[in-house]
């Protein structure tokens, strides 16, 4: 960890907050939370930032990306909550990319789960020194004075004193000890876990004053499009600008080679032929008037639907077994009343955020200035030193509002171009991708095949269950010819099967990449929520049993957590999901003509979430009628957004099971744009109805979680609406849309 | 030059011939509100109010404008008020980046129709990507929309 000797007016001036008020700072990556003001000496590694100015406003510094899922909210109403201030005075200062801010990564659902409580500490501590400050004024005993909305009050007197009025006192008040900084009773919070808080960007949303990157100007910025090769990796044979050249607005055309990322981080870019322009349009435009010849390289064989056909081939075989090995599925299978076996596949997908990739970079006099939505800041900044050669801390990486992501702007090659170009072009210049940049040019969620056998005995139970699984792994795009999945991808939900049986084996077989592979929200979860979900639905059916009820005793007793996890699985975590799902998808009742109901149930990102979907099936199409989640993440901070990201993500998955595909012929994706990788719309969206489960566990996943049992709660509903059951996604292949 | 009027105020562009309106107001002009999401017409993002009626910017040319008052998210009207106010007691927005058009298109729904149903929400919004999925809140908030509006 870098040392820290810096002053409180140097973390004034990086935080670019105003001078003067009284600033605090809390270490939240050290196993124990630090908290202490940084009036004076300094003597340990703060990370996490608030300021409070005599004028009662409180800043809160947020050093993660904002991408719809209200973090720059959140975090601010956790600290607020503590430190009993008004909301009407807290504000939020975004972080640049500096590891001065300990992990800036917004990924894998981890925010709130790993700064809750740090931030409540740092709320208590500052409210503490405010109470004991107004204690010294008054001259009275602590005890007697109590923070409460932004004012403290002595509870002899009734008198109150404004908290901004207690900054210059607070200053000489010593750090208290651990002990004497109390967190709040649940009873009394005022915005943890509450329904109403006004979103910190709320009015910038509605009325288009929010930044995101693709609104970051400077003065005489130009702007850039890239053609890039159709096929993944391929190059620049030969090319011609003329027709570019005509183009008004257009001023130069950069060529711009591949840059290969060392193996085991970073991102690079693929390189291309970039044309300059004074606006957006002429640069689009330049683009498309290109006449490139392609060198297409050894992508340009890679054929989805073939490719498709070789993993279910492969998984019919076995293949290479991975940990944990439970008993002996050889066996199970052998001594079985009934063994049945199902293929499931899904094929490549893609994030498309609303907003584009995009960057705008400034080199200049050695220095690197980026504007740019990007999940994390910190790995930009490094991969900008490591290709371009500048100090770290000549890098300023300015994080804009990010107009979604869904793990799209974790991987930054749209910042490297930007960087590149402006270093080429010596000029501030913003790469925009089109939207068909985007959908041909991504790092995508990998096609996929699994094979499921189970075996059942003759009371219906589940003896053996074996899992095969192929994809390519997003390692590949880190280390070339991975060809079997990682351990971190079949940690989500192959390897953590909640099941409880007692002959269970896991295989992963070959697949290699022939696109960049890379993770989109909630990542291989969404592979393994779909088999095993709608492999566990047809074993109910084969054995007769409630969809539910069969899921219920699969899962097993409830018992005691034994991970090894800051938050171990519980099994009856998961089935309390289960249950509540079932009271609110009134399970069981009956249904109008045509209509279905599915469950799906998942873990990940250490929350439990069930989902009950209801679908009619009319001359063979498909419409979702109502989707039920319920989401046991413990802990939440704003209530709302936490029922919007579960609503969110049931569109999210809805638009996976419906149109969700990206394929390629001759190397090439064949979709380009929103008619040929559709999403659901208005008029697709059924009702949705959250549910959240209230307890006193430790915050977990939110923005993840509610997407992978999506998919299979759509097709197990629509087996029983209709009998049908749909083994490979999505819907649109089976004329069901 | 050509002079646009946008929210009431003339502003003056040299925009090349072929430039779509999205990339008029804001390359040249500098109102950012306007989003870009796909340059087809199929996303909505880029949704603005030529006299009244909605166009995808992405895909009007900057001379079907010229002489016209053309409305986006930086502007305001009655319905756009009311609007505004349904959006924020329904927490609507998540990354926000779609909902300029997603306020626009639900503007001209709410100016030409005192009482729409539930089809002719879905039918006047359906133009419009949500990648995040806030259509139960949208729908939620036009319809509280509509009772705000009454009352004024």
């Amino acid at each position: 960890m870098e040392k820290i000797e810096m002053k409180r007016r140097d973390f004034v001036k990086v935080l670019g907050l105003a001078s003067g008020g009284l600033l605090f700072g809390c270490n939240v990556s050290a196993d124990k939370v630090v908290v202490n003001t940084l009036e004076n000496g300094i003597s340990f590694v703060p990370n996490l930032f608030i300021q409070l100015q005599k004028d009662g406003k409180l800043t809160i510094v947020v050093a993660r990306s904002e991408m719809g899922q209200g973090i720059r909210t959140s975090m601010a109403s956790a600290i607020a909550e503590d430190l009993e201030a008004d909301w009407k005075y807290v504000t939020v200062q975004q972080a640049t990319g500096d590891s001065k801010f300990g992990n800036q990564n917004t990924d894998g659902s981890r925010s709130i789960r790993t700064l809750l409580k740090p931030m409540r500490k740092m709320g208590a501590m500052a409210r503490t020194i405010l109470e004991q400050a107004a204690a010294k004024k008054w001259n009275i005993p602590v005890s007697n004075c109590k923070a409460e909305n932004h004012f403290v009050k002595n509870s002899t007197t009734g008198e109150e004193i404004f908290f901004g009025d207690l900054v210059e006192e607070a200053k000489t008040i010593a750090i208290p000890s651990d002990e004497n900084i109390i967190l709040k009773d649940k009873k009394e919070f005022k915005y943890i876990g509450k329904k109403v808080i006004r979103g910190i960007d709320m009015e910038d949303f509605l009325h288009g004053k929010a930044n995101y990157g693709l609104d970051a100007r400077l003065p005489n910025m130009k702007f850039a499009s890239i053609a890039r090769s159709p096929v993944t990796f391929g190059s620049v044979k030969s090319y011609d600008t003329s027709e570019t050249v005509e183009i008004d607005g257009v001023e130069q055309v950069v060529q711009l080679d591949r840059l290969i990322p060392p193996a085991g981080q970073f991102f690079g870019m693929l390189g291309g032929v970039a044309v300059i322009a004074n606006n957006t349009w002429s640069a689009f435009q330049g683009k498309n008037n290109l006449n490139i010849e392609w060198e297409s390289g050894l992508n340009k064989t890679y054929d989805s639907e073939k490719f498709k056909e070789k993993l279910i081939g492969r998984i019919q075989n076995k293949s290479k077994v991975v940990p944990p090995f439970k008993g002996n599925v050889d066996k199970a299978f052998e001594n079985a009343d009934k063994v049945i076996e199902a293929t499931y596949t899904m094929p490549h997908l893609v994030h498309a955020p609303m907003e584009v990739p995009n960057a705008l970079a400034w080199v200049r006099d050695g220095k690197c200035d980026v504007w740019a939505p990007v999940q994390d800041p910190q790995t930009v900044r490094a991969e900008i030193a490591h290709f371009f050669g500048f100090a770290i801390e000549d890098i300023t990486i300015n994080v804009m509002m990010l107009g979604g992501a869904f793990g799209r702007k974790s991987k930054s090659d749209f910042v490297v171009e930007a960087v590149a170009l402006s270093q080429k072009i010596n000029a501030p210049v913003q790469v925009v991708w089109t939207r068909e940049d985007d959908i041909q040019h991504s790092f995508y969620h990998a096609q996929n095949a699994q094979y499921l056998k189970g075996s059942l005995d003759k009371k219906g139970k589940v003896t053996g269950w074996l899992h095969r699984v192929a994809f390519p792994s997003i390692t590949s795009s880190f280390k070339p010819m991975s060809n079997y999945i990682a351990g971190f991808e079949l940690g989500m939900g192959f390897t953590n099967n909640p099941y409880d049986i007692e002959n269970i084996q896991i295989e992963n077989a070959k697949a290699e990449s022939h696109l960049r592979i890379g993770w989109l929200r909630s990542v291989s979860n969404i592979i393994s929520g779909f088999g095993i979900n709608s492999f566990v639905d047809e074993l109910a059916m084969v054995s007769g049993k409630d969809a539910i009820d069969f899921r219920l005793d699969l899962l097993g007793k409830d018992k005691a957590p034994t991970e090894k996890s800051p938050h171990p699985f519980n099994v009856a975590r998961l089935k309390n999901v289960l249950l509540e799902a079932k009271k609110l998808s009134k399970w069981g009742r009956e249904l109008p003509e045509g209509h279905g109901l599915g469950v799906a149930i998942h873990y990940s990102f250490y929350s439990y979430v069930a989902t009950v979907v209801e679908v009619s099936v009319k001359s063979e199409k498909v419409k979702v009628e109502n989707i039920y989640s319920v989401l046991d993440c413990g802990m939440y901070v704003n209530r709302d957004a936490v029922i919007n990201q579960m609503e969110g993500a049931a569109i999210f998955g809805m638009s996976i099971t419906m149109f969700g595909k990206i394929s390629t012929k001759d190397g090439v994706v064949e979709q380009s744009n929103f008619h040929d990788y559709q999403m659901t719309r208005m008029i697709d969206a059924p009702n949705i109805h959250v549910h959240l489960v209230d307890n006193e566990e430790d915050p977990t996943g939110v923005g993840e979680p509610g997407v992978p049992p999506v998919s299979a709660a759509i097709t197990n509903a629509i087996f029983n609406a209709s009998g049908k059951r749909v083994r490979s996604l999505p819907l649109s292949d089976h004329g069901m849309v | 030059m050509q002079t646009l009027t946008i929210n009431g105020q003339d502003y003056q562009v040299d925009a090349p011939e072929s430039m779509p309106l999205l990339w008029a107001i804001r390359d040249l002009i500098g109102l950012t509100g306007t989003k870009f999401g796909c340059g087809v017409a199929q996303c909505g993002a880029c949704s603005i109010m030529i006299d009244g009626a909605v166009v995808r910017s992405c895909s009007t040319m900057v001379s079907q404008a010229i002489g016209k008052n053309i409305t986006t998210i930086e502007g305001t009207s009655a319905s756009l008020e009311a609007l505004r106010q349904a959006w924020r007691n329904n927490s609507v927005p998540q990354c926000g980046y779609c909902q300029s058009g997603q306020l626009i298109s639900a503007a001209e729904l709410l100016d030409t129709n005192n009482n729409p149903t539930d089809e002719d929400i879905d039918n006047a919004m359906s133009g419009n990507i949500c990648r995040c999925g806030t259509y139960v809140r949208i729908k939620k908030a036009i319809k509280e929309a509509v009772e705000l509006k009454k009352q004024v």
